[in-house]
C-alpha cells in the first residue's frame, strides 16, 4: 500500500527540506521505493541537499504541462536505487501547477512508489495549498522556538480543515543542553502547546550543515545523531515500533566517566 | 537578578516561551475560526429577532482573552446587541 506524505511547517529555515531527503533517503535504505517530489516551484532545493543539482533535465512544471512523463524527469539517486528525485522548476512560479493537477501526478506516482514525499514551500498560500492537494498524511516540521511553533500550530489549524488525516510532528534542532539547563522548550512542551503526536525528535547536529556541503544526506552517517534519529522516523512511517533514542546519551556517558573516577 | 547557580525555575525562559505561545495561540486560533463567528452571530440574530426588534447593523460580536493575561480565567464572549423595540408577541 502505497503513501503519499506531505513535509511542511509554515515558517521557512526549520529544516523542511532536511527533513525530506533524510526520511526519503532512509525509506530507500529500509528497501522502499521512494520519489521525493520537489513542491517548492520556484526555489528548489532538494536537488542541492541530495547532490543530484547537476543532473536535472526536466521538472515537475515539464510534467505536469505535458512536456514529458513522468518517468522522463525523474532523477536517480547516486546510491541508492530505491530512490528518486522529481525536482520543482526553478524558473517558473508556483501558479504554473494546480492543486487538482499535483492530485492528479500523486496518484500518478503512487502506482510505481512504495512512498511519494511532498518537500513544501514555507508559507500558507497557494503553494501550500498545491502542495498538500495530494497527500494523504502530513508531517509537520517544527523547532522548539515560539515562532516555528506558532507557524506549525496555523499549519495544523489548516491541515484539519483538509482532507489529510492527523498531522504528525517533527521536533527539529533540538538541543539538550539546553532544555537541561530550562533555556529550551523540551519535548513535552512542544507536544502539550500543539496537541498532536511526535513521530520524530531530531537533535541539533553539525552533521546537518556537513553533509548539506557534500550532498549526501546525514541518515547515511552511522556517526551522527541527527542521522539516525532521522532513520528512526522512517522506520516509525515505514510501521515499525521504534522507541525514542535516550539523546543524553552523551552527557550519560560523560558523567558515568566521571563517576568511573571518582571510584563510585 | 543574578542567579549564579544557573537559571532560576520560575523566570527561566522555557517557562516564558510557553507562557507566551500560550497566548498568542489561543489569539490566533480564534482568528483563524473567523467565518465560525460569523455563522454564530447569525444565528444568535435570528433567534433574539424572534422577541424583539435589533439593530443588525450594529451588532458586535467578539471573544475576549484580557483575564488569560493574568493567568487566571478564560476566555469568555460578549455580545452587544441594541435593541429597538420589543415585539409585542402573546
Amino acid at each position: 500500500m502505497s503513501e503519499v506524505i506531505v513535509i511542511t511547517s509554515g515558517k521557512g529555515g526549520v529544516g523542511k527540506t532536511t527533513t525530506s531527503a533524510n526520511i526519503g533517503t532512509g525509506l530507500a535504505m529500509l528497501d522502499k521505493k521512494v520519489v521525493l517530489l520537489d513542491a517548492d516551484i520556484g526555489l528548489r532545493n532538494l536537488d542541492v541537499i541530495l547532490g543530484l543539482e547537476n543532473r536535472i533535465v526536466y521538472d515537475v512544471v515539464d510534467v505536469i504541462e505535458g512536456k514529458c512523463t513522468y518517468k522522463k524527469a525523474l532523477i536517480k539517486d547516486k546510491k541508492n536505487p530505491n530512490l528518486f528525485l522529481l525536482p520543482a522548476a526553478q524558473t517558473r512560479d508556483k501558479d504554473s501547477v494546480t492543486p487538482e493537477q499535483m492530485k492528479e501526478l500523486c496518484n500518478e506516482l503512487r502506482e510505481e512508489f512504495d512512498f511519494v514525499l511532498i518537500d513544501c514551500p514555507a508559507g500558507i498560500e497557494n503553494g501550500f495549498k498545491i502542495a498538500i492537494a495530494g497527500a494523504d498524511r502530513a508531517l509537520v516540521v517544527t523547532t522548539p522556538e515560539v515562532s516555528a511553533v506558532r507557524d506549525a500550530d496555523r499549519i495544523i489549524g489548516l491541515l484539519g480543515a483538509s482532507d489529510i488525516r492527523s498531522p504528525q510532528l517533527i521536533i527539529n534542532r533540538i538541543r539538550f543542553d539546553m532544555v537541561k539547563r530550562e533555556e529550551m522548550m523540551a519535548i513535552e512542551d512542544v507536544e502539550e502547546i500543539l496537541a498532536i503526536d511526535v513521530i520524530g525528535v531530531i537533535p541539533d547536529d553539525e552533521a546537518i550543515i556537513i553533509s548539506a556541503n557534500k550532498g549526501e544526506p546525514a541518515v547515511l552517517d552511522k556517526e551522527s545523531s541527527a542521522g539516525l534519529s532521522f532513520l528512526d522516523v522512517s522506520r516509525r512511517i515505514a510501521g515499525e515500533e521504534v522507541p525514542f533514542r535516550d539523546l543524553n546519551l552523551k552527557e550519560g556517558f560523560l558523567s558515568n566517566l566521571k563517576k568511573l573516577f571518582k571510584g563510585k | 537578578m543574578l542567579n549564579i547557580f544557573g537559571a532560576n525555575k520560575k523566570t527561566a525562559s522555557k517557562n516564558v516561551a510557553k507562557e507566551r505561545l500560550k497566548l498568542v495561540l489561543i489569539t490566533d486560533r480564534i482568528k483563524a475560526s473567523d467565518p465560525m463567528i460569523e455563522l454564530l452571530k447569525a444565528d444568535i440574530m435570528e433567534v433574539i429577532s424572534k422577541y424583539v426588534e435589533i439593530g443588525e447593523d450594529e451588532v458586535d460580536l467578539s471573544i475576549n482573552n484580557e483575564d488569560l493575561e493574568s493567568g487566571e480565567g478564560a476566555s469568555t464572549l460578549s455580545a452587544t446587541i441594541p435593541i429597538k423595540s420589543f415585539k409585542s408577541r402573546i
